[in-house]
């Protein structure tokens, strides 16, 4: 089963209004319900912003998945981040998705206004810096993300060993996709007919991560990039697919992603972190779907090095983020959305985060259903 | 989260580039990909480049850009 960019190839002189007849075309020689799934926030935002699944014939639905790192965080992750920060020698450097995310009691944003030394940064290099420039601080940086993030937080690990710091530590929870994908796929609850596959972890990984997905479970794949003509191009391909019965991995983002990713990146992520068991926010644990920091860097790895406690920990009552994340439901069907869970005061991440679903939905769906 | 922006290599030194996107200026760590040039067009994520573009690659993307009516990686 071989990678392709997609027998149209890329993108480029074709336009929404050539694209729309053939995916209409394809999806009345389909003629039953599909269902594709993207798992990236970003895929999600673009076609919240664009419309586009007003564009779709009817039979043709797009889901949100767990695209969202901050959205799958657990939340016995941000209770030791707040944790963390109430420690008078720790300054917690994070990406400033996090902030506002809340834990059992508390969230980051809170604990800043009361007093703790919580630092926004653009880039793990950033934290590095911090702990360059306070030698005398415990700098512990909150390391979420997908496979797009992790390198460059293994990066960072790597850098403050080469300069022999000892106030810099990572508190990682780092996940990958692959693996929450099948799990997504052994979920009897509801049917997936296609991945729309994240652009930027693939340009790490390499797009020959999803063909198990397509071997083991006859789904196809499409790895696909940001602009909405990228995402129609790529519901097009899918639906091709699944119109002729096949089950590939294909790349419609083929100006940045490859077979075999970025090599250098995978490197730096073998030599910092190891594959583990990962718990999702709304999806429990999945076995192979996390990344650990490795003994050769425990020195850096805030769990250890702090003596950092996970303890169990429950979402807010009534938040239905799990059921959203899996796209079991959509986010009016949970009774909190819009009415007590508001982006100004979420009760869920799927309503914190700019990439949540629930935002997207609270921000776009509503004006549209107005 | 995963969101990367294409920009343009307009300082380099080392492993340490400025990027230039769509004139605004910043600070980017190129130790992860090869053979980083002047020039270059790169996709930049949490301060790293994390990919390469080739010519093809940025005209593609320019002419996405273009069909939608918005601004391309110039600068």
């Amino acid at each position: 089963m071989g990678i392709d960019s997609g027998g149209g190839g890329t993108p480029r002189g074709e336009r929404m209004n050539t694209l729309i007849p053939s995916i209409n075309a394809l999806a009345r020689r389909i003629g039953r319900e599909v269902n594709l799934m993207e798992v990236c926030g970003t895929h999600t935002m673009t076609a919240f912003r664009s419309g586009l699944r007003q564009l779709l014939p009817r039979n043709v639905r797009l889901i949100s998945g767990p695209g969202c790192p901050v959205c799958v965080t657990d939340t016995n992750y941000l209770d030791a981040a707040i944790s963390l920060c109430r420690r008078p020698d720790v300054l917690v450097a994070t990406f400033g998705d996090l902030l506002r995310v809340p834990g059992s009691e508390s969230s980051l944003e809170n604990e800043r206004a009361a007093g703790a030394d919580i630092r926004v940064v653009y880039s793990p290099t950033d934290a590095v810096a911090l702990a360059r420039e306070n030698p005398d601080r415990k700098i512990v940086f909150l390391g979420v993300g997908f496979e797009t993030t992790a390198p460059t937080v293994a990066a960072s690990i790597v850098a403050a060993s080469a300069a022999g710091l000892q106030n810099y530590f990572v508190l990682a929870a780092h996940k990958t996709m692959p693996h929450a994908m099948a799990a997504l796929l052994q979920d009897q609850q509801i049917r997936i007919d296609g991945f729309i596959c994240p652009g930027n972890v693939t340009v790490i990984t390499g797009a020959a991560i999803y063909r198990f997905i397509c071997e083991q479970y006859r789904i196809p794949c499409v790895v696909t990039g940001f602009e909405p003509v990228d995402m129609l191009k790529a519901t097009a391909m899918l639906l091709t697919q699944i119109a002729d019965g096949r089950a590939e991995v294909e790349i419609e983002y083929s100006r940045s992603v490859t077979d075999r990713g970025n090599a250098i990146a995978q490197k730096l992520l073998a030599e910092v972190f190891v594959e583990c068991d990962a718990g999702w926010r709304g999806l429990g644990m999945i076995p192979r779907s996390g990344l650990t920091i490795r003994a050769k860097y425990a020195a850096f790895d805030a769990v250890p090095a702090l003596g950092v406690q996970f303890e169990p920990a429950q979402p807010h009552p009534g938040c239905r983020c799990g059921d959203v994340l899996r796209g079991l439901i959509t986010p009016p069907d949970c009774k909190l959305f819009g009415t007590a869970c508001t982006p100004t005061n979420p009760f869920g991440p799927c309503m914190v985060s700019s990439e949540g679903t629930c935002a997207a939905y609270f921000k776009y769906e509503r004006r549209r259903a107005a | 989260m995963c969101l990367a922006v294409p920009a343009k290599i307009v300082e380099l030194q080392g492993t340490a580039a400025t990027i230039s996107v769509e004139g605004a200026l910043r600070e980017v760590d190129v130790s992860l990909i090869e053979e980083p040039r002047l020039g270059d067009f790169v996709l930049v994520h949490a301060g790293f480049a994390i990919h390469k573009w080739d010519p093809s690659e940025v005209d593609e993307w320019e002419s996405i850009r273009a069909a939608a009516g918005l601004p391309g990686v110039s600068g």
